[in-house]
């Protein structure tokens, strides 16, 4: 358990140099430098949100910065997480957030918790904290965070980020609103948007999580006016800010005037994911096909088609020799290219979107239609490596 | 009344990538219908099979959630415009 400092705590002759561009703003000063020097954050995510936030957290010289992620750095999450570095790939996040943090300010105590996040862990996590900041990546974390949030009277400095848009915002301040306020239910697994479409520029998340650094260092210090009660809507393609306003709900479960949640729940089966293994969207109600199988199909000279649904930028980063591309959207108005005589195989990325296709085409009236299991990054893996993971 | 439609990101799929649709509508109900109609891909991730807006999907007139406005009865103006506000987790997809 990391030292607790207290905001009378004086300042050293470093710390007064390295800060002094704080110290002579008369919102911050001595005092307001003191109060970051006390504060306690946790950052739950050492990624592409949270990079920033430890980042600037700790060039503000925030004295306690806890940081939640079990993950590894990977070579794909150099793109914006840009804590990590190259010589960092294949480390613990945690180690090199930390090594890091320690190198912009040797002053901020890091404490680590090379953990998952979970309903058994987070309320005793969440303890001591004055504000946790949440840069998670998933809808089942994000509603444990709020909720261990709300139950522990601790603020949730919120962002979230989508390919080009961003959302911000500070939920569970007293009398404010929380996250389930503004989203009572999490989108059921099938509607969640994908990998593909999913994707981020590098950049956003840097915005997104310097605002949420920014709305920590303003809490902790007191000054401006926090996210409360508005939700900050980015559009970085536009450059273009819109606020929106997000009341608190008398009858939000968790933090409503009659609290119906008062304990952390089961975030997975609340998201719907409940022994769900990779690609929730099949159910594998309708034929499935291995890509070793149906390498094997192709060497024997069946005649199939093998029809992509991917988005026509992955289909330029690698596919499957001799197939045909219909994104999924398409789909309903080009299916009339498509001979429902012939053998057909359905994939995309991993497996998810071309289950829909599938249904789709079924519920068209193709009978001789198979998903391939694992889409191309399976093919990959079982086939043909040459065809690049993405 | 024409008033236009901000379609959020993972919602454009369904629109042609269009950003913004215009439609007509004397009330919030009857232009999301009228994106419907245009675009029948976004029922399913606008509403349930019973007709009520998900609840994983915010709908908002200028800046106020049509929530505490009046749902679809809330009336619109010719310089309304109408967001469509997803949830979104950033990051981690659970399916592909």
């Amino acid at each position: 358990m990391a030292t607790t400092l207290s905001p009378s705590t004086p300042l050293s002759q470093d710390e007064i140099l390295r800060y002094s561009r704080h110290l002579i703003i008369p919102e911050v000063g001595v005092e307001g430098q003191q109060k970051l020097k006390a504060a306690r954050v946790l950052t739950v995510g050492a990624g592409g949100l949270g990079a920033p936030i430890g980042l600037y957290l700790a060039a503000a010289g925030v004295g306690t910065i806890g940081i939640v992620d079990f993950d590894i750095v990977d070579f794909s999450n150099l793109q914006r997480q840009v804590i990590h570095g190259t010589s960092d790939v294949g480390r613990p996040k945690l180690d090199s957030a930390r090594d890091t943090i320690r190198e912009i300010n040797p002053n901020v105590q890091v404490v680590g918790y090379e953990t998952k996040l979970t309903s058994e862990n987070a309320l005793e996590i969440f303890k001591g904290y004055d504000l946790v900041v949440d840069g998670t990546d998933n809808f089942p974390t994000r509603y444990l965070v709020n909720d261990a949030c709300v139950l522990t009277g601790i603020p949730n400095v919120y962002a979230s980020i989508f390919r080009f848009e961003g959302q911000a915002s500070v939920l569970a301040l007293p009398e404010g609103p929380c996250y389930r306020c503004w989203y009572p239910e999490p989108p059921p697994p099938g509607l969640v948007p994908s990998c593909a479409e999913g994707g981020v520029l590098g950049v956003l998340p840097g915005i997104m999580g310097t605002i949420q650094a920014m709305e920590a260092i303003k809490l902790i210090l007191g000054i401006g006016q926090p996210l409360k009660g508005r939700i900050l809507l980015f559009d970085a393609l536009q450059m273009k800010f819109r606020e929106l306003k997000l009341r608190k709900n008398p009858e939000c479960p968790v933090c409503g005037t009659h609290p119906t949640v008062t304990k952390l729940i089961d975030y997975q089966e609340f998201c719907g994911l409940r022994g769900v293994e990779t690609a929730p969207a099949t159910g594998a109600t309708f034929p499935e096909i291995t890509a070793r199988d149906l390498k094997k199909e192709i060497d024997q000279g069946r005649e199939l088609v093998i029809l992509d649904v991917r988005e026509p930028h992955e289909f330029q980063i690698g596919r499957i020799p001799g197939s045909t591309l219909i994104p999924l959207g398409d789909l309903p108005k080009r299916v009339n290219e498509l001979d429902p005589d012939r053998e057909l195989v359905v994939h995309c990325k991993m497996g998810g979107r071309s289950a829909k296709a599938v249904e789709f085409l079924r519920q068209a009236g193709f009978q001789k239609v198979r998903n391939l299991q694992g889409g191309i990054l399976a093919w990959s893996d079982q086939v043909d490596a040459s065809v690049p993971k993405y | 009344m024409s008033i236009k439609i901000l379609i959020p990101t993972p919602l454009r799929p369904f629109t042609g990538r269009q950003e913004q649709v215009e439609v007509d509508g004397r009330n919030v109900g009857e232009a999301l219908e009228g994106l419907i109609t245009s675009h029948p891909q976004l029922r399913n991730h606008l509403f349930t099979a019973d007709g009520k807006l998900r609840s994983f999907v915010n709908v908002y007139l200028n800046d106020e959630d049509i929530r505490y406005t009046g749902l679809q009865q809330t009336p619109v103006k010719s310089s309304d415009t109408l967001a469509i506000i997803p949830s979104i987790a950033g990051g981690c997809c659970c399916c592909c």
